[in-house]
């Protein structure tokens, strides 16, 4: 990808962040490309998190630019804000439903407040194929998010924040606390709609499978900065230590000796 | 921002669709289509701008109900379109309702069994904590100290103010109203024997109940619910402590043991509020009313508050913890038990005080 400004989706140049005395970020630059998956790692405790909350605008930083759309989201009055936050979806960790209402009214509430001359039929038939495209069954629309178990949770999550048919999409470490084979469906469901609606996709993830299946790009959080964006090959040229140790590490091989094998049973299908 | 989506009907049955086919760019498409009543045998969107999955559907369901058939899409929006085709399944938005009649019927049923249910459930959860009172009374070393003294600051000092507050202003309160009422008489002495026998019978420790079930009763069921909400207490279960001995009581030893304490506290608030304003409506110096009080204030009044206050505090102890035990699933129900916390400890304490006066009069303490 060239480094052209139309391209940039997300740009955050020179941000600091504090809590109190401890700095979480300081000094941080990070492009995001637009229509690229952009996977963002690091150990517990860099400050993935707070980066997306501050791009999203929920934590004011000490001091940087960040912009998202050509716009700047620091400091900006709340109606002006507005115009940007239509263009974006986010899934937080626990999938923040809204537990008084349906699965199928979350869904909705985004097309509610922006758009409320949408009438209600025609609402209704969106959150049904938002629900269905997000993989979920149809019998979980009229359900309430207590009934529903962690993986559904966070499908139900992501039709919330596709509700808008957002360019750009956030998206907190989704695979977390899924079985592999949900997590891997995940995967899938993410690169499918990626595909399909052409979106951005900003993804915090540990999940080393994650990153080898879906990611176009990595972008590595260290030192309070980010010490590395790339593909995974480009990083592992890297000889920073925290890069070798997560991607050399046992789980990191284990994950890309399933690549590898997957590739090879690609192959071995494609002779036959 | 490019045009609003727009068709137009042309010979042969082909629709010509144009503009922008999105969420912000549809505007009325969806009604207008569905009033379209031409003969449609092709949708050309060869003429659109964008497209999305809300475009994407509106297509999709136009071209079903009316069998025509969609071309001069580009690869991509094909693509879009045939996901959202297979999207296409029948989901409810909302849970089934019944009719109204049958739901009220159902309302009121449940609302019946649930009072039997809270009640049978307040009735366990007593012997639960009378069970591990007498549990760590034989096992000393187990009774936590430090969470005990922690909470008498939270419900008695911390109260202390707001309490006294109140308590004084009721006081000025009746002492006011009766010398009114009473002066029509010739009779305004008796002020002084209205405010002493009421504060330190009745007001002072229904008043402080009231408070104290909306200051720590209210309390106890938010923190419950939320330690229930994110396994904190499952997590205690499995690490062997029990919840009923570390959570449980030391807020309710914590309420019946504040109780009196801050009703009497209360009670001679009040009476001081009564006797500032006998002196300054009445002119009744302090000197002579706190001989009168002496004299016309049975030291049984003082029983009566005392004995019915550490039973109030139960109520309110184990009420609060109770509705914060209930509390399954979401944060909603956080809410909701906390007000029921509330309202029931009140309406526990209301209907025992009416029971408490009929005892009291039947012993002879009138």
């Amino acid at each position: 990808m060239a480094d052209d400004d139309d391209d940039v989706i997300i740009r955050v140049r020179g941000l600091k962040t504090s809590f109190g005395e401890q700095v979480i970020h300081d000094d941080l630059d990070l492009d995001v490309h637009k229509g690229e998956i952009l996977g963002v790692v690091g150990g517990s405790g860099t400050g993935k998190s707070v980066l997306m909350r501050a791009i999203v605008g929920l934590q004011t930083p000490d001091a940087g630019e960040i912009t998202v759309f050509g716009e700047p989201t620091i400091g900006r009055e709340e109606t002006e804000a507005v115009e940007i936050r239509k263009r974006w979806g986010v899934l937080f960790q626990g999938g923040a439903l809204f537990s008084t209402l349906t699965v199928a009214e979350n869904v909705q509430v985004p097309i509610r407040e922006f758009y409320p001359q949408i009438d209600q039929g025609l609402l209704d038939q969106i959150a049904a194929y938002k629900v269905v495209m997000s993989g979920l069954p149809a019998d979980a629309g009229p359900k309430f998010p207590a009934e529903l178990s962690g993986g559904m949770k966070k499908r139900a999550g992501v039709a919330r924040a596709l509700a808008l048919d957002p360019e750009l999409l956030f998206l907190d470490e989704p695979t977390a606390g899924l079985d592999p084979i949900g997590a891997a469906a995940f995967d899938e469901l993410i690169a499918s709609l990626q595909k399909t609606l052409g979106l951005t996709v900003f993804l915090i993830t540990h999940d080393l499978d994650t990153l080898y299946a879906i990611c176009d790009r990595v972008a590595v959080l260290a030192d309070k900065r980010v010490i590395g964006v790339g593909t995974i090959p480009e990083l592992l040229a890297m000889d920073h230590p925290w890069i070798q140790e997560y991607f050399n590490g046992p789980r990191g091989r284990a994950a890309t000796a399933t690549l590898e094998r997957d590739r090879e049973r690609q192959k071995a299908g494609t002779k036959d | 921002m490019s045009a609003m989506a727009d068709f137009s009907g042309e010979d042969a049955g082909a629709l010509r669709f144009s503009g922008s086919l999105t969420l912000a760019g549809l505007g009325d498409l969806a009604d207008r289509l569905r009033d379209y009543d031409g003969d449609a045998k092709t949708i050309d969107l060869s003429g659109i701008d964008h497209i999305d999955t809300v475009g994407a559907w509106v297509i999709h369901r136009f071209a079903e109900d009316s069998g025509a058939t969609v071309e001069g899409l580009g690869p991509d929006a094909q693509h879009l379109l045939e996901q959202v085709s297979k999207a296409d399944e029948p989901v409810a938005v909302r849970p089934d309702y019944d009719s109204s009649f049958k739901r009220v019927l159902g309302e009121i049923g449940e609302a019946v069994t649930e009072s039997a249910r809270t009640l049978y459930g307040l009735l366990g959860f007593l012997g639960g904590t009378t069970l591990a009172f007498i549990h760590v009374a034989r096992h000393p070393s187990r009774f936590r100290f430090n969470a005990t003294v922690h909470r008498f600051e939270v419900v008695g000092v911390s109260a202390l103010g707001i309490i006294g507050l109140m308590s004084f202003l009721i006081g000025i309160v009746i002492a006011q109203q009766g010398a009114v009422q009473l002066r029509q008489f010739g009779a305004e002495a008796f002020t002084i024997n209205l405010v002493g026998r009421i504060t330190l019978r009745e007001l002072g420790v229904l008043m402080t109940a009231i408070m104290v079930a909306g200051r720590s009763g209210s309390a106890f069921a938010a923190q419950l619910g939320t330690m229930k909400l994110t396994e904190e207490i499952d997590a205690m279960r499995t690490i062997g402590v029990s919840p009923m001995e570390a959570l449980v009581l030391p807020r309710t030893l914590a309420t019946v043991i504040l109780m009196p304490l801050l009703g009497f506290y209360s009670s001679l608030v009040a009476i001081i509020g009564g006797g500032l304003l006998c002196w300054a409506s009445l002119g009744i110096p302090p000197i002579t009313f706190i001989e009168r009080i002496r004299e016309v204030v049975p030291i049984t009044d003082l029983y009566v508050g005392l004995v019915k206050a550490p039973v109030f505090g139960a109520i309110i102890g184990i009420a609060g913890c109770f509705q914060g035990m209930q509390v399954e699933s979401d944060a909603e129900q956080v809410g909701l038990r906390t007000t029921a916390a509330v309202v029931q400890a009140i309406f526990l304490v209301i209907v025992l005080d009416a029971f408490f006066a009929v005892f009291f009069t039947w012993i002879g303490w009138i």
